[in-house]
């Protein structure tokens, strides 16, 4: 394959602008290929982060022609079908430099979401059986695949709306601990996930599941959720 | 604002919604049936006064938009306008109580 990419890519922080590079294309290029390219060939300035280039890690995330997309399994092919990228930091973020984001208060989030599990035996405890044909299990293990690359957070307009909303991962982490029969922190999980920065902002535009590469569906997560804090706040135990 | 008493209106705002499904298709329905061939004031008077059956369906259809419209402006008012906290929600329960009222006299010309 020959021929020549422009590719437009995000350079400085919050107050920068797009510079663009020419990339030779190639076959089966994808677009961490071609950001690869630019640091290696054209411009060692440039910053961006990945680790695992096959989809495991969750590090390489950037927003590709107006879409956040995991980079290292996009293939060119399929989003520059005329021969032009424009290549920028997840949205919803900020920016450190280029493509880099500052991802703490994504991940800060998780926590703040009871993302953490906590369990009740000790090591001379048995293990607990859980049937994996339980319904519980069946929602966790529908949601249990994130890989934590902020792809969702950065396509949800809840989170651009509303910048204190737990956003679409960390409630899709809690869904799976809410579920997790052995966990022995719902309570505090359901008031964490409950509220107006929570799941109940979520306005099921479902752009976190249009997105995410693992495709997950965070907005059926974040709707149990509602119906689990709902429920809990009629009973009053939340 | 407790996150219970959050999660509650969420919750009154999801079932005033279903209220307000069948009272608006209710509504139109009554409309379309009604005006067939022209309609009146006085025509639509003389259908309504008196008529308990319809002055506590409309009754039911004021309180349940009294209660759903100040909980939506709620969430506008704090995403698109970044207002929240105490101040917004006052005014908002006197914008639920002005709707309420409002909407009573209205049934209460037409039915009483």
């Amino acid at each position: 394959m020959t021929g020549l990419l422009k590719v437009r890519v995000w350079r400085g922080g919050v107050d920068g602008a797009f510079r663009e590079y020419e990339v030779p294309r190639r076959e089966s290029q994808t677009v961490l290929d071609v950001v690869t390219h630019i640091q290696r060939a054209l411009d060692p300035t440039l910053a961006y982060r990945y680790a695992c280039r096959v989809g495991m890690c969750g590090s390489c995330a950037m927003t590709v022609n107006g879409a956040p997309r995991w980079t290292c399994r996009t293939h060119v092919d399929k989003v520059a079908k005329d021969g032009r990228l424009a290549i920028g930091p997840l949205r919803n973020l900020p920016v450190i430099r280029d493509l880099v984001a500052d991802m703490r208060e994504f991940f800060d989030k998780w926590a703040r979401a009871q993302g953490q599990f906590k369990g009740r035996r000790t090591r001379a405890d048995d293990l607990e059986r859980i049937s994996p044909e339980s319904e519980a299990r069946r929602h966790a293990d529908a949601a249990i695949e994130c890989i934590g690359c902020g792809v969702c957070y950065a396509a949800c307009d809840v989170v651009a709306a509303n910048p204190g909303y737990l956003g679409p991962a960390a409630l899709n982490r809690a869904w799976t601990l809410v579920n997790d029969a052995r966990d022995a922190a719902q309570p505090e999980r359901l008031r964490a996930v409950a509220g107006d920065d929570a799941s109940l902002a979520c306005h099921t535009h479902m752009s976190c599941t249009e997105r995410c590469p693992k495709a997950l569906s965070p907005t059926a997560g974040i709707a149990g959720l509602k119906r689990a804090v709902a429920r809990a706040a009629l009973q009053g135990k939340l | 604002m407790s996150r219970r008493t959050e999660t509650l209106l969420w919750v009154a705002q999801r079932a005033s919604a279903a209220v307000l499904a069948v009272c608006v298709t209710v509504h139109l329905a009554t409309i379309f049936y009604a005006v067939q061939g022209g309609l009146t004031g006085a025509e639509i008077l003389g259908r309504t006064r008196g008529n308990l059956g319809w002055a506590a369906f409309y009754t039911v259809f004021v309180l349940a938009a009294a209660v759903h419209a100040p909980i939506g402006l709620r969430v506008v008012l704090a995403e698109w306008l970044g207002w929240r906290g105490r101040a917004r929600d006052f005014l908002l329960i006197a914008f639920a109580v002005l709707l309420a009222g409002m909407g009573l006299q209205a049934v209460r010309g037409v039915f009483a």
